[in-house]
């Protein structure tokens, strides 16, 4: 993963609450086995009509928001499926950020394995980045990691991230590299496993 | 006295490889099942970083979310589901991992198979590449949803870093009124604290009406965690659990059996042990619920109406409440037994179990399936639909006029040819009724089987409890 240090760019409004991960990539397009190539697909039912028709009036399809790089969404962002194919499209499509009022679990967790940002902020900031987004689509957002700031025309928040989701972040960190660091210790709490634990083949 | 402990934080306890400090835990996974969908990415980076499968023998594969459910001898037809199976297998043949195809007599979904085997046994860590993980949490197991990254890591390592989330206990006391089920049951805890109210916990599901529920519907239960937010739901193992594990394939015997059911026996949350958050539901008080909208927590009461925006003063809540209803095509008032349906959907890893099947066949032996309805049941693996076969099972339905399929994950995300047309209405006994779930436009309402059933027969809701 390449290091993730600051977002900046621009912001695309999706006032939206409950915005589940069956919305960001429809199940349709979960047949792919490769992890790239979901962009064109982002919120796909959304963006377009039956007839694959794309509607101009929402948000990916309107010109100015097509450069943004921060998406502002409603609470519980990111529910449901596990599917990491949501943060890869989000990804994909060039967001490098999401804010929200809250996320679900797994789909944060997704988020910064992948270096996608997943800010929470407070209700009222993000209405108030809502409507900045609305009105001014050229306005110009910076998330700094490091410093854990937002910052925006009118606008200068600070936000809690995971110490050690920045860390790996800020680093651009391989995990798995880090885990088989721990080799011994691994090995060792296998050794000392309860031999009625299943194996499921020989 | 010191606080005891919950049986959420015995298992992560006695899991711990390295204990994080500030930094997540490092937990060791007992196993990995595994599907076709969040897989190939894992295991083609695993190839590109020149790494191997560390515990091929504690992971166990099946071929589910894709996979059709009818004439399945002719294998399966579309190119990219063909494509992504086909990776699984050849993935897990060269990893020595044990899979089981489409073909395979053991085959089905991920979530059914692994108790089925008997894979699934209290105290376990168990991971997947899906949200309904949280099923085997009724067998007090912890077991969690991962993403393809996540996925990655176990494959390498065998374990995961993860902070330890807060603890929460549901506790409902009492007995479930007849025709309420273990689907009404945890629909109505959603009802109640929402998509995001069990976010950043693990549930306990504990009180009397838990333990007077068979393992299939405390599977039911904890299947639906998520749709709370939670990343997981458990159950404490009682003699339910250990005799329903008994002569499985991977439950342990002799004297490996002993030292399991002694291990097992001490997991149950101690008496003095204590809970962040706790949550208390009484059961008598439950009704067969009917989900009206498009997230799990859009559900009421099926004597209820179909809400409207006005019962909330956030913004946002009232925009989500009123797209809700322009997609479900409802208005605000209609009672819900006035809705009309068009198809009926029984399977998913949420209600396709033996139990689940006798339980809707009961409600339509001697009747008919409604003209205005197409109706399907899809079992949860090959052997529930050859247990159910073996007790008749299949020839009520068919009599009924249900399509009796074979396998699979099917009309529960329509991955496979399964689905909804637009606007087309469904009772369905899944999971999920968020919008396009079961097909671009068409309108989900999660019940129990036993009210996908009587809908079926009666062509719009019921109230199950009046079904004669």
């Amino acid at each position: 993963m390449e290091p993730v240090l600051i977002v900046s760019g621009t912001m695309a409004p999706l006032p939206r609450a409950q915005v589940d991960t069956d919305q960001i990539i429809p199940k349709q397009f979960l047949k792919r086995i490769e992890r790239t190539g979901f962009g064109e697909f982002l919120f796909y039912d959304w963006a377009r009509d039956g007839e694959g028709e794309k509607d101009p009036g929402f948000v990916l399809n309107r010109p100015q928001y097509r450069k943004a790089t921060v998406l502002v969404a409603g609470p519980d962002f990111g529910t449901g499926s596990s599917r990491e194919h949501a943060p890869w499209a989000l990804h994909d499509w060039g967001f490098r950020a999401v804010i929200a009022p809250s996320f679900g679990d797994i789909f944060r967790s997704n988020c910064h394995k992948i270096g996608l940002l997943a800010i929470e902020l407070p209700e009222a900031v993000v209405d108030t980045l809502l409507a900045l987004a609305d009105e001014q689509p050229n306005a110009a957002v910076t998330v700094d990691l490091k410093h854990q700031k937002l910052s925006a025309p009118g606008v200068e928040e600070s936000f809690e991230f995971d110490a050690y989701a920045k860390y790996m972040l800020l680093n651009g960190l391989d995990e798995i590299g880090l885990t088989m660091l721990e080799e011994s210790v691994i090995a060792e709490f296998e050794d000392s496993r309860p031999t009625f634990k299943p194996r499921t083949s020989s | 006295m010191t606080a005891g402990r919950t049986l959420f934080e015995k298992v992560w306890e006695d899991h711990l490889v390295v204990a994080g400090g500030d930094e997540p835990d490092l937990l060791y996974v007992d196993l990995h099942l595994v599907h076709e969908v969040t897989s190939p990415q894992a295991f083609e980076a695993l190839r590109v970083a020149g790494r191997s499968v560390r515990r091929p023998d504690l992971t166990l594969a099946t071929a589910d979310h894709g996979t059709p459910t009818i004439n399945r001898l002719l294998g399966i037809t579309d190119p990219q589901s063909r494509r992504q199976v086909g990776a699984l297998l050849t993935n897990c043949g060269t990893a020595g991992i044990t899979v089981f195809g489409p073909d395979d007599p053991r085959n089905g979904i991920v979530h059914v198979i692994g108790p089925e085997q008997g894979a699934t046994q209290p105290g376990m860590t168990i991971v997947c590449g899906d949200s309904h993980t949280s099923t085997h949490g009724a067998f007090g197991a912890l077991a969690f949803g991962i993403g393809t990254s996540e996925v990655e890591h176990v494959l390498a390592t065998q374990t995961i870093r993860q902070r330890r989330p807060r603890s929460m206990s549901i506790t409902i006391e009492g007995d479930l009124p007849t025709g309420v089920t273990a689907k009404d049951l945890v629909l109505g805890i959603i009802a109640q604290i929402g998509v995001g109210g069990g976010a950043g916990h693990v549930i306990e599901y504990r009180g009397s009406a838990i333990g007077g529920l068979s393992m299939d519907e405390r599977m039911t239960v904890c299947n639906m965690s998520i749709e709370a937010g939670a990343r997981a739901g458990l159950i404490a193992p009682d003699h339910k659990t250990f005799s329903y594990l008994e002569g499985r394939t991977h439950a342990p015997s002799g004297a490996d059996w002993e030292r399991a059911i002694e291990y097992w026996t001490s997991l149950p949350t101690d008496d003095t042990a204590e809970f962040d958050t706790e949550v208390v539901v009484d059961a008598s008080g439950l009704s067969p619920f009917v989900s009206w909208g498009t997230n799990p927590a859009q559900t009421v009461p099926v004597t209820a109406e179909v809400p409207s925006p006005d019962q909330s003063d956030d913004p946002l809540i009232r925009d989500a409440i009123q797209r809700a209803l322009d997609y479900m095509d409802l208005q605000p008032g209609t009672l819900i037994t006035d809705i009309s349906i068009d198809r009926v959907f029984i399977g998913s890893c949420t209600n396709a179990r033996l139990g689940d099947l006798r339980a809707a066949a009961s409600v339509i032996e001697g009747k008919k399936v409604h003209d205005n309805v197409s109706a399907m049941v899809v079992p949860g693996s090959a052997l529930v639909k050859l247990e159910a076969e073996a007790e008749g099972l299949d020839k009520i339905f068919i009599a009924a006029g249900f399509e009796w399929r074979e396998p699979g994950c099917s009309m529960c995300l329509g991955m496979n040819d399964d689905v909804l047309g637009p606007g087309e209405r469904c009772a369905s006994t899944s999971n999920r009724n968020y919008e396009g779930r079961q097909g671009r436009g068409g309108r989900t309402h999660l019940v129990s089987p036993q009210m996908a059933a009587a809908a079926a027969v009666a062509g719009h809701f019921v109230d199950v409890r009046e079904w004669e």
